[in-house]
């Protein structure tokens, strides 16, 4: 099937997917949804929808992966690069179905704790990944968007761990006040190291912010009366609920407060919500300021710094102003760390974690906030999935990254939305986008 | 001309580390004009352009905007009193579109002049509103530079500093970019100071002009002054004519 116009196309694509998902139900439904069972004087139906469901949904799923990427190869379209279709066809049909892959995964994300199969397991991953989305989401700010590579991201990470550690273990401090003062400071680290750095691009800077990582971890490791040093800090107390009730069982627990039964899962589905309202905040926040001057002038940091100058911007604000609005996404993931962990040391910050998350956004697309998202789950889920094969777990990874880097090297999702247009807005092709310096 | 000067350079020197790249220079531009300082490769016209800017910062002498001291002023300060400049190399935002390369121009602006400006600067360069959604690395050399001066008209400047708008290109762009240069100075009383090596093109365009040698200004006089003079034809013009 050749897809015509966009909105021709994604209706047709809407209704086949339609038809494939009624024929499978009712094949799958019948075949895989009841089974029979032998009991004492005859038989006895076992209904399994979710199994029946399960195998629907991956039909589709199949299905639409064709639609987009086998059926719809044009001959010779893949060395094709006319003005007209500068993507291929497959990363335009990607495009398309972006329209619905987004909002798609955000009602997937909120219904993920309700769905049958969701267990305790699931939900502990999920919680991981979508840590790691606001990390990859806040480290975009200051790598995608500013172009300014930091190698040490997790330093800001861990300032605001600790700084809801420390407040949490000296002064009692809840979390809820905890959060934004968490933020606040990390973001106050974010300017500290901004000012040495301001003269720095590339190579240099980011020599410069891997020592400022490793100087924040040596110093947590070290300063041991405060801190803990490499025993780290424990008991550090869990979120409760909007500070009106807390999790734990008996009278005025939350679930004796609501009526329900009581289930230790309650504190960790709040966990979940709570990550993902911080992720989507820092998304939310990122979209916006790429549309103001603020934004744009991190993005044409990114490309000419000497053109920034000339143009009447402050590079000085514009550089200290992107450090800290991603460190202050790191200082409110930090704090989310130590309050779900409930025990923090020095050896959850190395500087493995910070080319973790920065893995996440270069493999993602640089700038790409979706990009962000599937490389998380590609990654963090992946480790879980080769987790039996401990030994040989960085090999797969290291493979699947240069792969990756062969197939797609500007990243997953590689094109750029522009933040101001005419008429029509166009994603404008990672294929025609420069790597590293952008002239 | 008795009015004091919109921009005025005087014993201007400036140094790259112990390397002195202007020694002396003094100039005046005034309110309307079209002023162009020609010279050879390296003889410090792009340091005295930057120099205007504040980077570098002249280490001795006096740039007076508008009665303004403004030698010691930060770039980004200088940029918000009306000068704007077209870089050398034209610096466009390659990643970014045509209009969001002029909406980071406006940056010093006004905002509530911004349709207003942009539909002037798509006048100006119908060229550059064709391709508004297109992405500036994608743009030829032209274009590019078109797009580099129009980006800086969108500071609505009262001085333009242009630093070799006919870098790498055709000498039919070339023309047709000076003349854009001539239309703005005639119908809206833009002053510009320009830096140029293709002598012939500016002198003919300026009204008046300034010859730097080894950073020092060796001679001034209006335009069609100097290109007769015999001493600029052996120079800059003979056999470089387009």
């Amino acid at each position: 099937m050749v897809l015509r116009g966009p909105r021709t196309a994604a209706a047709t694509l809407l209704a086949d997917l339609v038809v494939t998902a009624v024929i499978s139900l009712v094949i799958f439904g019948v075949m895989v949804g009841l089974r029979t069972e032998t009991i004492p004087g005859g038989l006895k139906l076992v209904p399994r929808w979710s199994a029946a469901l399960g195998l629907a949904a991956m039909v589709v799923a199949g299905r639409l992966m064709l639609h987009l990427i086998w059926w719809n190869r044009k001959p010779g379209a893949r060395s094709a690069w006319s003005p007209a279709g500068m993507m291929p066809d497959w990363a335009r049909n990607l495009k398309l179905s972006g329209r619905f892959v987004r909002p798609a995964t955000l009602i997937f994300a909120l219904v993920l704790p309700f769905l049958p199969f969701t267990d305790r397991y699931i939900l502990d991953l999920s919680i991981l990944v979508l840590t790691y989305v606001m990390l990859g989401w806040g480290l975009n700010i200051v790598v995608g968007l500013a172009g300014l590579l930091d190698l040490g991201y997790v330093a800001f990470y861990a300032v605001g761990a600790y700084s809801y550690a420390l407040l949490a273990h000296y002064f009692g401090w809840s979390f809820w006040l905890c959060l934004p003062v968490s933020g606040i400071l990390a973001a106050f680290w974010g300017i500290i190291l901004g000012f040495p750095v301001l003269r720095l691009r590339g190579d240099y800077l980011a020599i410069v912010t891997l020592a400022f990582g490793e100087i924040i971890r040596i110093v947590l490791l070290n300063w041991y009366w405060f801190t803990g040093g490499p025993d780290g800090i424990s008991g550090i107390p869990r979120p409760d609920f909007f500070g009106i009730v807390g999790f734990e069982r008996g009278p005025g627990g939350f679930a004796d407060t609501f009526g329900i039964e009581y289930s230790s899962l309650h504190r960790i589905v709040f966990l979940y919500f709570l990550i993902l309202a911080l992720a989507l905040l820092t998304n939310f926040v990122t979209i916006r300021l790429r549309r103001l001057p603020i934004g744009r002038a991190w993005e044409a940091l990114r490309e000419d710094e000497i053109a920034c100058r000339s143009l009447g911007l402050n590079t000085t604000t514009v550089k200290l102003s992107a450090f800290a609005t991603g460190a202050l996404f790191a200082g409110f993931a930090g704090a989310f760390f130590a309050t779900r962990q409930g025990f923090i040391s020095p050896e959850s910050f190395t500087f493995t974690e910070s080319a973790l998350v920065l893995a996440i956004v270069v493999l993602g697309g640089m700038g790409s906030q979706m990009g962000v998202v599937i490389a998380s789950v590609a990654l963090i889920g992946g480790f879980e999935v080769f987790r039996e094969f401990e030994q040989y777990r960085m090999l797969i990874f290291g493979l699947a990254m240069v792969l990756i880097m062969i197939w797609r090297p500007r990243g997953l999702i590689a094109g750029r939305e522009p933040s101001i247009f005419f008429r029509t807005r166009k994603t404008i092709s990672g294929a025609l986008v420069s790597q590293g310096e952008g002239h | 001309m008795n009015a004091p000067a919109l921009l005025s350079v005087s014993q201007v020197e400036t140094f790259y580390g112990r390397i002195q790249a202007l020694r002396g220079v003094s100039l005046d531009v005034h309110e309307g004009e079209i002023v162009t300082l020609i010279g050879a490769n390296g003889a410090g016209k792009s340091t005295l352009m930057m120099t205007i800017c504040g980077s570098p910062q002249a280490r001795s002498g006096q740039i007076l905007y508008r009665g303004h001291d403004i030698t010691r002023t930060p770039t980004h300060q200088i940029m918000h009193m009306g000068i704007a400049q077209s870089p050398e190399g034209r610096r466009i935002f390659g990643r970014m579109t045509v209009m969001e390369n002029l909406r980071i121009g406006a940056s010093v602006a006004d905002p509530s002049h911004f349709d207003r400006d942009i539909e002037r600067a798509f006048a100006l360069f119908p060229l550059l509103k064709e391709r508004r959604n297109q992405r500036g690395g994608t743009l030829s050399g032209g274009e590019q530079q078109m797009l580099a001066i129009a980006r800086a008209l969108m500071a609505q400047p009262r001085l333009l500093l242009l630093d070799e708008p006919s870098l790498g290109l055709a000498p039919l762009v070339i023309k047709q970019i000076f003349g854009a240069i001539r239309e703005l100075n005639a119908t809206q009383g833009l002053t510009v100071f320009l830096v140029e090596q293709n002598a012939h093109h500016a002198l003919r365009l300026a009204h008046r002009g300034y010859v730097m040698v080894n950073g020092k200004i060796t001679m001034t006089g209006t335009g069609v002054e100097l290109l007769g003079r015999e001493e600029i034809r052996a120079a800059y013009l003979e056999g470089g004519v387009h």
